[in-house]
């Protein structure tokens, strides 16, 4: 990200934007769980990292002393809209958040999102397709980032040829949180300029999308107010898109680094589904985050109001004491209680579709391209911050 | 053997009904609900076994005596 000075000491500076972190954090957190296990950083005045998998999970559950309110790590702390929150209902704490998120479980159910399957699969062969022939293609950028772009415009019902207007947002509000709070705001207020745009068209012309049926839902009995179903759907836009391109990324930059595990999978297609939770396991891409409710001594840390908390669910993923082998990547791991979709009652409300994205992509790509390899390993290069996945992945298919 | 789903627990993961599809279905919201009463005909051990060992949130039960 650039904007901050490099990290000399991750126990007491540790900065999660900082390219050392994106490059390669399991280090990091290694030592810091030998060492420190809940870190602490005067950065964005004032965060803490607990890299212990029973640490990251006790934080998760106990929303009485830690609040959702905002999520991502910024320089400043966001106005109060509790109990909803910008953004229902990631960022609403209980009671609220019980009925935001009842609303929205039954469209992304798994009997929901089968129905997906098949228009998802048909998009990932267009798109390898469109690659055949070549002797190098960009994984990440020319085959990843697209698929969950498509699908969550799909399911609003939003035009598909925006995708680069929400790959826009996507760059400014989660990956873009060292940028000044004014340009943070004017990112904002384009955001919400255009979900504004789209909620009122669907007003005008109600159709068979998540869109109407999100202006249509009641909470409590009530319909949403305009501005909760703006936060909701700002939510779906945002959180589904790098999230499930980093895990595509992830998975298919495993693969054609450690060649073993490509021939196997393709050899034996019926071990995916295990495969798939190991890659999800071993290169969690989303890290959370809560702030502090009110002064508290939490085991022995001094924690303030409104200090942050990351919650690393990829660290928590890689604890020796939660995980066998935790450091090695075992695709037939029959033991797996892995927390890439989160822990309590934020879990991931996407999680479903965001497992047959992956799993579709997996599928349409090693049947297209069953031998590929890293081009150019140097040339792979990873974004950090809360979600971490491969931006850039050259590799050969020729 | 039987299995059951805690409620309590249970937050929508969905890896038991994937892992067990003859013994744990999916409800409305997504949550994992036992079919029957639970009890995990022979054969289905293993099965069962794998939901109980990829729930992220301790949320499957199993009673190996039943």
């Amino acid at each position: 990200m650039g904007h901050h000075p490099p990290v000399e000491d991750w126990a007491t500076d540790f900065d999660h934007t900082d390219g050392v972190w994106a490059h390669d954090p399991f280090a990091i957190w290694d030592e810091l769980r030998r060492t420190c296990p809940v870190a602490h950083s005067d950065r964005y005045g004032g965060v803490w990292l607990p890299t212990r998998h029973d640490d990251v999970a006790a934080i998760a559950y106990d929303t009485d002393n830690f609040t959702s309110r905002s999520i991502i790590v910024t320089e400043y702390r966001p106005p109060d809209l509790s109990p909803r929150g910008g953004v229902p209902p990631i960022s609403s704490d209980p009671p609220f958040h019980q009925g935001a998120r009842r609303v929205l479980l039954p469209p992304f159910a798994p009997q929901a999102i089968a129905r997906l399957e098949p228009s998802t699969r048909a998009y990932c062969e267009e798109l390898v397709d469109a690659l055949r022939g070549r002797d190098i293609v960009d994984a990440a950028e020319e085959y990843a980032q697209h698929i969950p772009v498509r699908v969550i415009a799909r399911m609003l019902g939003f035009p598909e040829e925006d995708a680069e207007v929400f790959r826009g947002f996507v760059d400014h509000v989660i990956e873009g949180v060292s940028l000044p709070i004014e340009q943070r705001v004017e990112g904002m207020g384009e955001l919400f300029a255009y979900l504004r745009a789209q909620i009122d068209d669907h007003l005008e012309n109600p159709r068979d999308d998540l869109t109407t049926y999100l202006l249509g839902a009641e909470m409590d009995g009530r319909p949403l107010e305009v501005g909760h179903v703006g936060g909701t759907i700002g939510l779906l836009l945002l959180a589904g898109i790098d999230t499930t391109w980093s895990a595509i990324g992830a998975s298919l930059w495993h693969l054609a680094a450690n060649p073993d595990d490509r021939v196997r999978l393709v050899a034996e297609p019926e071990l995916l589904a295990t495969a798939m939770e190991e890659l999800l396991r071993a290169y969690a891409p989303v890290t959370m985050a809560r702030l502090v409710k009110h002064d508290i001594d939490w085991n022995g840390c001094p924690m303030k109001a409104d200090d942050w908390v990351l919650l690393p669910f990829p660290a928590a993923n890689r604890d020796p004491e939660a995980f066998e082998k935790a450091d090695q990547v075992v695709i037939d791991r029959e033991v797996n209680r892995h927390s890439a979709f989160g822990l309590g009652i934020h879990r991931c409300v996407g999680s479903h579709l965001a497992r047959m994205e992956l799993r579709v992509a997996l599928e349409v790509w090693l049947q297209a391209f069953p031998v590929f390899t890293l081009a150019d390993p140097d040339a792979v290069a990873w974004a950090g911050g809360q979600v971490r996945g491969p931006r850039r992945l050259p590799v050969r298919i020729g | 053997m039987r299995i059951h789903i805690d409620q309590s627990r249970c937050e929508g993961h969905g890896r038991c009904y994937t892992l067990a599809p003859d013994l744990i279905e999916a409800d409305e919201l997504g949550n994992g609900r036992e079919i029957g009463d639970g009890s995990v005909p022979p054969g289905l051990e293993t099965a069962a076994r794998h939901a109980f060992d990829n729930c992220p949130e301790h949320a499957v039960v199993l009673d190996e005596d039943r």
